[in-house]
């Protein structure tokens, strides 16, 4: 492997407990532990997180944009799925 | 640190491709820019036109070869500057640098160009980078001018691209906006202890500020008349405000900073006016800048020269970092029998 094909990562960073990690950016490394501490250089210099995740672009599955909506379409007639849909006298309370 | 407009009217990429446009393509060029109308963000992977994509990768990739060249002239005063606190502070504002190259590089690598191409770029010296690097430093003064007057003029070029459109160079311009406001202000600091120093710290200070004032301005690209890509960018919501507009509002904050040092901005046209509400400054020497657009300002030799020893001699640390993960694989490997 020349330094050609140092893989891409994608980073993901939780800036505290109790958040989820967040994508912030990528970077090359020669592998997943040199991602990280190159993560932690580049992207946590000012105490941003408190957990990198490096993870391979090449793992990544993402959806098609151009299939955005047939994919996203379904969704968007089904106003049932949401709590205005349902008609509630306003004496009711706490519901 | 800094992009600038550096596209002159003459460049051949200004001229537009000769192919026909399809039917399919005008439609989908039509509903890209309906998209962009709506302040929609484009992402990496949806349609965008040849044009746009290409005038991204140039800009991107001009943007993060500026920060890296641009540690060379402060990076000159790391090891002399005059107390720890200032020295602490130069390194990590030399280090912001590096990672926002890498943040745009990364930017720019969405849109299908590769890293090593485009440092090939800068190391071949095909690619621009902002004016302002090739000028020296010569003395400490100049650090509290980089920091004052260049990333000033970055911060006022800079945050208006947080809200372009493209939206992998729109995060970045966040976190490296988000960085830089340290950077302007360590600067102004630096040259307010010089102002107020003795007779000989505040004729440095007044030096400095000689020297980088007009290249501070023109770091906002030709005016707008000149201007090759100006209208198109601001379609494509690229671009938010003129080169031109930005200059302006440069020197509205500027001026009255220098007045608080006492220091005098080097530019005898240089008057208020009352009505308008703006300063009115002197005209600009576009010949000084595209002799160093052409590679024949004071610096730009050097500046290659220093970015080709960096990447030759950091070519074993590349090899032994593919080396280093070759063995640790292995050893895991045997490990997992």
């Amino acid at each position: 492997m020349d330094r050609k094909d140092w893989p891409l990562f994608e980073i993901f960073i939780r800036p505290k407990n109790g958040l989820s990690h967040k994508h912030v950016g990528s970077l090359h490394a020669a592998d997943a532990r040199m991602a990280l501490d190159n993560a932690r250089d580049v992207y946590t210099r000012r105490g941003e997180g408190v957990s990198i995740w490096a993870v391979p672009a090449s793992s990544i599955a993402a959806s098609d944009p151009s299939e955005k909506a047939s994919l996203f379409d379904p969704a968007d007639d089904k106003v049932y799925r949401h709590p205005t849909f349902y008609d509630i006298p306003a004496d009711v309370k706490n519901i | 640190m800094y992009t600038q407009g550096l596209d002159a009217k003459t460049e051949q990429s200004a001229q537009p491709s000769p192919r026909l446009v399809t039917e399919q393509e005008a439609a989908l060029q039509g509903r890209f820019q309906e998209r962009v109308d709506a302040e929609e963000k484009i992402e990496p992977r949806d349609w965008m036109p040849e044009g746009y994509r290409r005038t991204l990768v140039r800009q991107i990739s001009q943007h993060a070869h500026s920060e890296i060249v641009g540690m060379l002239p402060e990076g000159n005063w790391i090891t002399r500057a005059p107390t720890l606190r200032r020295k602490v502070a130069l390194l990590a504002k030399v280090q912001d640098e590096g990672g926002h190259g890498l943040y745009l590089y990364s930017a720019a690598e969405t849109l299908g160009v590769s890293r090593d191409e485009l440092v090939g770029q800068l190391l071949s010296g095909k690619a621009k980078y902002s004016s302002i690097f090739n000028y020296p430093t010569p003395t400490w003064a100049d650090i509290g001018a980089i920091g004052w007057l260049v990333d000033g003029a970055a911060i006022m070029n800079q945050v208006p691209l947080c809200r372009c459109s493209y939206g992998p160079y729109a995060r970045a311009m966040v976190r490296i906006c988000r960085e830089e406001s340290f950077h302007q202000r360590q600067g102004y600091e630096l040259m307010l202890a010089l102002a107020q120093g003795t007779a000989e710290q505040k004729r440095m200070a007044q030096d400095a500020l000689n020297r980088w004032w007009w290249p501070s301005l023109m770091m906002f690209g030709p005016s707008d008349d000149q201007s090759a890509h100006s209208a198109q960018n601001m379609a494509w919501k690229i671009k938010r405000f003129s080169n031109d507009e930005l200059r302006q509002r440069f020197v509205d904050a500027t001026v009255p900073q220098a007045e608080f040092l006492g220091l005098t901005i080097p530019d005898p046209e240089l008057r208020f006016n009352a009505e308008t509400g703006h300063y009115e400054f002197g005209a600009i020497d576009w010949t000084e800048f595209n002799e160093i657009l052409k590679g024949n300002g004071p610096c730009n030799r050097e500046r290659i020269e220093a970015r080709r020893k960096a990447w030759d001699d950091g070519a074993w640390v590349r090899e032994a970092a593919v080396a280093h993960a070759a063995k640790r694989k292995q050893r895991a490997m045997k490990k997992a029998g």
